[in-house]
């Protein structure tokens, strides 16, 4: 996800060293996962360079939330095409790539099903390229994939993307450094505060163990709540793979009732 | 309770995917009653953040905090509280909007080399029982500026909001 390309604007900030090695990165990332386990990203992550000026250093103010903290926007289909959900449909001709199907259930931290809100994916091509700008990894773009997708959950928090599997690509956090593939999902919960953006992995993808990203989740479980399981009851004959992701956001603080129907 | 899913950062990739026709313009740019607010972000050196995306949420003049849809296509669409501003080359940010009636706007910070999402207020000048550090400033125009340090000296206070 990092740029690998030098254009002005999006990716001009993008940090690039090709000198340390992945041998002392993941040096660095043990020594720091060894003294803090734990089950949030830490902001301060040195391992990927570009959180070096941009964590807080301060500690958050704790608060209790009030006014419209307590309400999550609210979408309606309106606001998100059936269409939308199916990233393969979109351009026409068929994409190039490996069809899959990720699907799960979208939860708050009581395990409620959060019902009828936004989700929104983007993601690499097959060939590990996305279509932006600022990506000028000489990988091929694919005129049938865009890699944007949104939905809405269903009334038990569903959720359901048709696309192709992304593929690993490099980046210049450090040398032969590469991304393990993965899709990246942003969440609404109920309360403006589970308000959620993260990245959704592969099973088996022998990259996250390499990756600066990917590890600053320093408790091996709650890394683990980032990869998809395959889920073969959702695979399809001669036609997809199936794979199952659930979510869990953070606890709601407000007393919520029902929604209407409307 | 159920153990969360923890963010990763939104990366530098997200402008064709997340931002959208509109997104910062809670109502029309200029419309009667409208008021503007921006501002930008910064990095611990000090240089803009051109690859951050801000979103904010509201009540409306009246205090009224709505549930309505309608964000991604407005058109047509009432006052949904609601908006996404991706910030330019300079670091900029902007929305169009009306003053809350409640005191402050909740923010959400996004950023490349940020791995999890920042929460903020932003309280209108003059409000009562404000964050220090935290309340916006009325430019000469009229329009409001708040700007964001994700480090630094002005280092913006971001919150944690912990269920007891």
């Amino acid at each position: 996800m990092e740029s690998g390309g030098r254009l002005p604007g999006v990716g001009c900030l993008a940090f690039d060293d090709v000198t340390t090695s992945q041998h002392e990165i993941s040096d660095e990332i043990a020594k720091i996962q060894a003294d803090s386990p734990g089950g949030a990203p830490l902001l301060d992550f040195a391992p990927y360079r570009s959180t070096t000026l941009r964590h807080p250093t301060k500690e958050p103010r704790h608060a209790d939330p009030e006014g419209a903290e307590l309400l999550a926007p609210v979408f309606g289909h309106s606001d998100v095409a059936a269409v939308e959900a199916d990233l393969t449909l979109q351009r026409g001709g068929e994409p190039i790539g490996e069809r899959i199907r990720v699907h799960g259930r979208v939860l708050d931290g009581d395990g409620r099903p959060v019902r009828r809100q936004l989700v929104e994916i983007w993601q690499a091509n097959a060939a590990g390229r996305y279509s932006h700008q600022g990506d000028q990894h000489p990988a091929p773009l694919d005129p049938n994939f865009h890699g944007v997708g949104r939905c809405l959950t269903d009334d038990d928090g569903w959720y359901s993307f048709t696309s192709i599997k992304p593929g690993p690509y490099p980046w210049r956090n450090h040398h032969n450094a590469w991304r393990p593939a993965h899709i990246h999902f942003s969440l609404f919960g109920t309360d403006f505060t589970q308000r959620l953006i993260t990245q959704m992995y592969f099973p088996g993808d022998q990259l996250l163990a390499l990756d600066p990203i990917a590890q600053s989740i320093t408790d091996p479980a709650a890394l683990a709540r980032l990869i998809a399981s395959y889920d073969h009851s959702r695979s399809e004959h001669e036609w997809l793979l199936g794979y199952r992701w659930d979510i869990v956001l953070t606890g709601s603080h407000a007393t919520h009732l029902e929604p209407s129907d409307d | 309770m159920t153990e969360a899913t923890p963010g990763q950062t939104v990366g530098p990739f997200f402008h064709h995917a997340l931002a959208y026709p509109g997104d910062s313009e809670l109502v029309p740019f200029g419309a009667a009653g409208s008021v503007v607010l921006h501002g930008y972000v910064f990095d611990g050196a000090g240089d803009p953040v051109p690859d951050a995306m801000i979103e904010i949420r509201q009540s409306d003049a009246s205090g009224v905090v709505p549930r309505v849809g309608g964000s991604l296509r407005r058109r047509g669409a009432g006052f949904t509280g609601w908006g996404r501003s991706c910030t330019d080359g300079a670091g900029h940010y902007w929305f169009s909007t009306v003053e809350p009636g409640l005191p402050f706007f909740a923010v959400t910070v996004f950023a490349r080399g940020l791995l999890d999402r920042l929460f903020t207020r932003i309280y209108l000048p003059g409000a009562a029982d404000v964050v220090d550090g935290l309340v916006a400033s009325r430019e000469d125009d009229g329009r409001l500026r708040f700007d964001i340090h994700l480090q630094g000296p002005s280092e913006t206070v971001f919150f944690q909001f912990p269920r007891t």
